[in-house]
């Protein structure tokens, strides 16, 4: 049998294959690159931007906890501008697809950065991160309120030469109602889906394990509810690409994540335990297609046996 | 693609020795040449748990010791007290587990250029750098001396192998049962005036290292400090394991600070570079 076929289309962008890494957790690329090949990579999902430098959280930022770990980085990152100035540069020479993940504190902080990577070399999407406290509206985030995340969206797609993905956060009552209102302002994909809020507690200290209590859990523990996610969304909108994201740590989990919809996915956490976990992965997957006599990585999205 | 000359080495490394060191303490010993042969002190090695496949992260430890005896095939030590289910499953590791690591990281201890007297000052377990530490800087002709502190004589670590790697060795305890009752501090001064020591390396608990650069900095005597914080990789991606340092202002920095990741820009920073004023001296629980 000749080699599956491994390229997808999301919303227009062609991607060589449907293994991506996921924001925050592959830096800009750099620390990666000493371990692996970074073109073995459908793309990457860079470490959310926002417009100005955010200094993010004091530590302690990490604490393990089972299948999994908590965060509060605090979306620390250098501002869009030392972004397209550092480290875009290098990942377009290394001829790297980029998908630009974007953060702000209002619709205003959002436009402005999608305005800054409008046309920029490289960037072929944008992720937007909605799971952000918006200091207009009392600090609720804006990924649980969906005027909220159809009003970001239909900012930055008004600026935006990109398609747009948003980044929903499984914290929420109905997932289904915030894809919707975020396929409305025009989002032409959807990334699904970010950490789920957690916290842990030190039992002989006796202190919370973060310096902020809580944080966003990661890792295989949060695997099924990001599949129950990309489930429900794309049963919603079959239509809509959708990046699967949530304890992605083999090739297996890749072929669940299309099975329940996923057009690609996205490597977060398991990056960490080894930096080259992402070529594993790739690795793995092929071997499964090939197994299943699977001729093209698209067919998978229809198979999932619901009879 | 094979890892570039920048990738720290990665895999599997047999564990030649376990050994229960003074109550508190435990040490392992790995037959790993690569990491061996490129370690530097200061530098770490990241250690995944075995058996426990629902602990995903590596956890870091300082180089404590290397073996590069001709002959032998390169061994490397740590040492660790218990602090939660990694290290718990990582003490019953014994002769033969098979041990995933990463590792040498970091950037290690800077060495004077030219022959100076070096005074190392450790406290607890996070003095575990310190005797690699001081068999390099004697083999590069250099004198060390050396201040042990803990909370009781159990948790001097490595007493004797510190006593054989320095030209002095002074204790202190918190209950006085070994050495002069009370911190490092409370004899520092007197033991740099005795060494003549122009330069102070030190690691230990955050408190003291606050006292230590504080003395330092009074003193007027360069002081490095091997940093421990949290970490998720290791190798610079998570930016989980921030350390506040000064910056210069400027350059979109108006506050005149930032994080700097503990596992790539350090875990050694000059004293003078740590932003004292942010660092917690009692952070949130850290269970390894
Ligand atoms: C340390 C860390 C930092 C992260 N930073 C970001 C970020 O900056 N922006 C974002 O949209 N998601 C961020 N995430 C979420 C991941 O992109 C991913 O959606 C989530 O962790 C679930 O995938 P995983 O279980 O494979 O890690 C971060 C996750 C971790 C663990």
């Amino acid at each position: 049998m000749s080699d599956p076929r491994l390229e997808v289309d999301l919303a227009g962008v062609k991607f060589r294959n449907p293994i991506l890494t996921a924001s925050g957790c592959f830096h800009y690329g750099k620390e990666f690159a000493p371990y692996m090949d970074l073109r073995r990579l459908g793309g990457v999902i860079v470490k959310s931007l926002s417009v100005k430098p955010w200094p993010g959280h004091p530590p302690p930022r990490g604490a393990e906890t089972p299948s999994g770990m908590l965060n509060a980085i605090g979306l620390q990152n250098p501002g869009v501008q030392a972004f397209i100035d550092r480290d875009l540069p290098w990942l377009v020479q290394r001829k790297v697809p980029v998908i630009a993940s974007i953060v702000g504190h209002s619709v205003e902080e959002y436009i402005r950065v999608a305005d800054r990577l409008r046309n920029a070399p490289g960037v072929v999407a944008i992720e937007v991160n909605i799971s952000c406290p918006n200091l207009d509206d009392r600090s609720l985030m804006f990924s649980s309120n969906p005027d909220a995340t159809g009003a970001v969206i239909r900012g930055v797609r008004r600026v935006s030469s990109q398609p747009v993905f948003t980044k929903l956060s499984p914290d929420v009552t109905d997932i289904v109602e915030i894809a919707r209102a975020a396929v409305r302002g025009g989002s032409h994909g959807l990334s699904v889906m970010n950490t789920a809020l957690g916290m842990a507690i030190d039992t002989e200290s006796m202190r919370p394990k973060l310096s902020t209590f809580t944080g966003g859990l990661s890792g295989p523990a949060i695997k099924p509810i990001a599949i129950r996610c990309v489930y429900q969304v794309s049963r919603a909108f079959p239509e809509i690409p959708i990046i699967g994201q949530g304890g992605i740590n083999s090739g297996a989990d890749v072929a669940e994540f299309m099975l329940a919809g996923a057009s690609a996915v996205a490597v977060g956490t398991a990056n960490f335990t080894e930096p080259t976990t992402a070529k594993r992965i790739y690795d793995e997957f092929v071997e499964y297609l090939t197994r299943k006599r699977i001729k093209d990585v698209s067919q998978l999205k229809k198979m999932l046996k619901e009879g | 693609m094979s890892p570039t000359k920048d990738a720290a080495w990665s895999g599997q490394v047999e564990v030649f020795a376990y050994r229960r060191l003074a109550e508190p303490y435990h040490s392992l010993t790995i037959v790993a040449p690569d990491i061996c042969a490129r370690a530097a002190p200061g530098q770490f090695i990241a250690v995944r748990t075995p058996d426990d496949r629902s602990l995903l992260l590596r956890r870091p430890f300082s180089i404590h010791r290397v073996d590069r005896r001709p002959g032998w095939a390169g061994t490397v030590d740590i040492v660790f007290d218990i602090r939660g289910r990694g290290t718990e499953v990582l003490a019953r590791a014994r002769q033969h587990t098979s041990l995933d690591v990463l590792g040498p990281l970091g950037r290690p201890f800077r060495f004077p250029k030219e022959q100076t007297n070096c005074l190392l000052v450790g406290g607890g377990i996070g003095a575990a750098p310190l005797l690699f530490l001081a068999e390099e800087l004697r083999g590069h002709g250099h004198r060390v001396d050396y201040i042990l502190g803990g909370r009781t004589s159990e948790h001097l670590l490595r007493p004797i192998e510190a006593k054989r790697a320095s030209l002095t060795v002074s204790f202190t305890t918190d209950d006085g049962s070994s050495g002069t009752q009370g911190v490092v501090t409370d004899i520092l001064e007197e033991r740099v005036r005795a060494t003549k020591a122009r330069v102070v390396y030190t690691c230990g608990p955050v408190p003291m290292l606050r006292a230590v650069a504080r003395e330092c900095a009074r003193l007027k005597l360069p002081c490095q400090v091997a940093w421990e914080e949290v970490m998720a990789c290791g190798f610079g991606a998570c930016l989980v394991c921030a350390v506040p340092v000064r910056l210069e202002r400027g350059a979109g920095n108006d506050e005149g600070w930032g994080w700097a990741r503990c596992c790539t820009e350090g875990p050694v920073f000059s004293a003078s570079r740590i932003h004292w004023e942010r660092v917690e001296d009692a952070p949130a629980g850290v269970t390894t």
